[in-house]
């Protein structure tokens, strides 16, 4: 693996560490649903501090359950990490068929380069 | 982080909207000039969307005990600088609250001014700042992303205590709850973010060298340490 590979790895590593670890070390386990939204504990806030207050607008379409939502949002991820492997799919491709081409120009340089030399040198005289 | 439909009393919900259209609509002027102008530039623009679009939709455990999600605003406020980040953030949410009835259109407003206005400029702001005293891309970038993450999960926090202050402590005592819930949160998402940004923009310097240099983010010639990193 390459140095450039080994510092991509350890930064995803450290990424999976950071959301693993609060699972591990039990830090949800003072509540009673740990490791639910932060914006439901926001709502559930919010009634503490206006009892009274009701939301005023409902969404207008709400996932009927659990599993579809996850399943939801799983899409957005999926789109978003899609385009972005797109992106760096096509970049590589590039990078490759110009290094290819180049590769092959290299092949017949020296020929056509001489040539090309012969020729100005030719059409100076 | 968003802020549930319906969950702002309509004063505030019609403020938000107000106070965040304007960046909205010079942020698509800013798009369509950059895209006519540079065409090519349309797949990093989808990149960096989509780069929100992952983010947004990655709930992520946090040493509060509760889950809350990144925001990736802070890759498209460094590379294409944060109006057009108000574009692509506003979709982002506009995705969410439609069909996850995730955040609201009511709270849109609201919404839109933390992640897709604030955060971006904040994270701009400490990039640039860091970039210009010399400190490396890739500190710089970590920095940036860091800071839009937090300043819009503080900024929501503020958004709530406006809208609910606390019957006994006021704005401030609600300021510290909703802090609590949110900024708290945050933390250890805001670094997963900055150090997943870095990891974008390690990829963008190998494979995208020469878009990178138009759009400022590396210098001409290459001169840059962090450009020779291959």
């Amino acid at each position: 693996m390459s140095r450039n590979a080994k510092i991509n790895t350890l930064l995803l590593a450290i990424v999976a560490a950071l959301a693993a670890l609060p699972l591990a070390l039990g830090l949800g386990d003072h509540k009673e649903e740990p490791f639910t939204g932060a914006d439901g504990e926001a709502e559930t806030a919010i009634t503490e501090i206006a009892p009274d207050y009701e939301p005023w607008f409902a969404p207008l379409y709400e996932p009927p359950s659990g599993e579809v939502e996850s399943a939801l949002f799983a899409l957005q991820a999926a789109l978003g990490a899609g385009v972005l492997a797109y992106y760096f799919g096509l970049r590589k491709g590039r990078r490759q068929g110009e290094a290819r081409a180049a590769a092959a120009g290299d092949g017949r340089a020296p020929g056509s380069g001489s040539a090309g030399a012969a020729g100005s040198v030719g059409s100076g005289a | 982080m968003h802020i549930a439909e319906g969950y702002l009393p309509p004063v505030h919900a019609a403020a938000w909207g107000v106070a965040s259209a304007p960046f909205v609509i010079h942020g698509v002027r800013a798009l369509t000039r950059e895209v006519r102008a540079n065409p090519e530039s349309t797949l990093l623009l989808g990149a960096s969307g989509a780069f929100t679009f992952v983010l947004s939709a990655l709930k992520i455990p946090s040493v509060t005990g509760s889950c809350s999600h990144p925001t990736g605003t802070g890759l498209g406020a460094i590379l294409f600088r944060p109006p057009i980040m108000a574009v692509l953030g506003t979709i982002t949410l506009l995705f969410q609250a439609l069909l996850l009835a995730h955040g609201g259109l009511t709270t849109l407003g609201a919404n839109v001014f933390s992640m897709a206005i604030v955060g971006p400029w904040a994270g701009f702001a400490v990039y640039a700042l860091l970039r210009r005293s010399g400190v490396p891309l890739m500190v710089g970038v970590f920095f940036g992303a860091f800071v839009a993450d937090l300043s819009t999960y503080c900024v929501t926090s503020v958004q709530l205590a406006l809208a609910f202050p606390d019957p006994g402590s006021g704005v401030v005592g609600a300021l510290a709850k909703f802090g609590g819930i949110f900024a708290l949160t945050q933390i250890p998402l805001a670094v997963s973010e900055g150090l997943l940004t870095v990891l974008v923009m390690r990829l963008l310097v190998q494979s995208s060298k020469g878009e990178l240099t138009r759009l400022g983010v590396l210098l001409q010639g290459g001169a840059e340490k962090e450009a020779a990193v291959r």
